[in-house]
């Protein structure tokens, strides 16, 4: 493998991890919270949003995202965007389906590896 | 595991699908009208504020975010990923039917193993139930 090939991957797989590390907190601190719309039945809508924005998980899963969005034009700029795009978005469903069973301890039975799967291939093709 | 959702969430899920695909769009068109913005040219962020496609595109995507947000309160997160990519397929079909591309072989399978995908999870439950764990982080996050 070629040095430029190695570097073009691993920003590939950066900003992957970084998407996963996002959505993964974000999700984590949104179960944290419990049904958004019983917050705001109780609290309102600004109280619903307030809880939201004070989870420390929510946050920095919303910071990784905001960094992903950086590494992403990063990646681009040294990458063909034919081959970055799909690959980190089917890298990114990936990614979230192994960490969405391992941390957030998700029940993915063999329909939702299957449709991981579907996505995955699907994104691949369609993201360029 | 939970199996029901209500119409609210259901329309929740769809706002999903459509919200960040079209934002994008919105956003792209607005910021082709804009021109190249470069780190010497930084100003023209300011001149894209007030270009109403990226506005609107602005709003489309922030509405994303708190649906987004919203449904991982009450669905797993593997089952929320479906929806979002749903947003590729909108895109390609806007393409489609909209700007009268013509879609390859590859990207009609793009768009028949996504809409599958999004099959697959719908027929299942939404949310995996672990009490015990769910009441440990209440205990320490609020």
């Amino acid at each position: 493998m070629s040095s430029q090939t190695l570097h073009v991957w691993s920003a590939i797989l950066f900003v992957a991890a970084l998407a996963v590390a996002g959505e993964v907190l974000i999700a984590a601190g949104m179960r944290q919270l419990g049904d958004l719309d019983d917050i705001r039945a109780h609290s309102g809508i600004f109280g619903a949003i307030w809880a939201v924005l004070t989870n420390p998980k929510f946050v920095i899963g919303a910071l990784c995202m905001a960094f992903n969005f950086f590494a992403m034009l990063f990646a681009l700029s040294i990458a063909d965007l034919s081959l970055a795009a799909p690959a980190i978005a089917s890298i990114t469903y990936i990614g979230n389906a192994i960490a969405a069973k391992i941390f957030l301890r998700e029940k993915v039975d063999k329909r939702r590896w299957l449709a991981t799967a579907f996505v995955a291939l699907g994104v691949a093709l369609l993201a360029r | 595991m939970k199996n029901k959702l209500t119409p609210s969430q259901y329309a929740v899920l769809i706002a999903i699908m459509l919200t960040a695909s079209v934002g994008d769009s919105l956003l792209s068109r607005g910021m082709g009208q804009v021109g190249q913005v470069d780190i010497h040219h930084l100003g023209l962020l300011w001149h894209a504020l007030f270009n109403p496609f990226v506005d609107a595109g602005i709003v489309l995507l922030i509405g994303f975010f708190a649906c987004y947000t919203a449904a991982l309160s009450w669905a797993d997160l593997t089952f929320v990923m479906p929806a979002t990519a749903f947003g590729y397929v909108v895109i390609a079909l806007l393409g489609r039917f909209w700007l009268h591309e013509q879609l390859s072989l590859s990207r009609w399978a793009g768009i028949g193993l996504i809409v599958c995908a999004v099959g697959f999870v719908a027929g299942g439950p939404s949310r995996t139930e672990h009490h015990e764990l769910d009441q440990m982080d209440a205990g320490v996050g609020r």
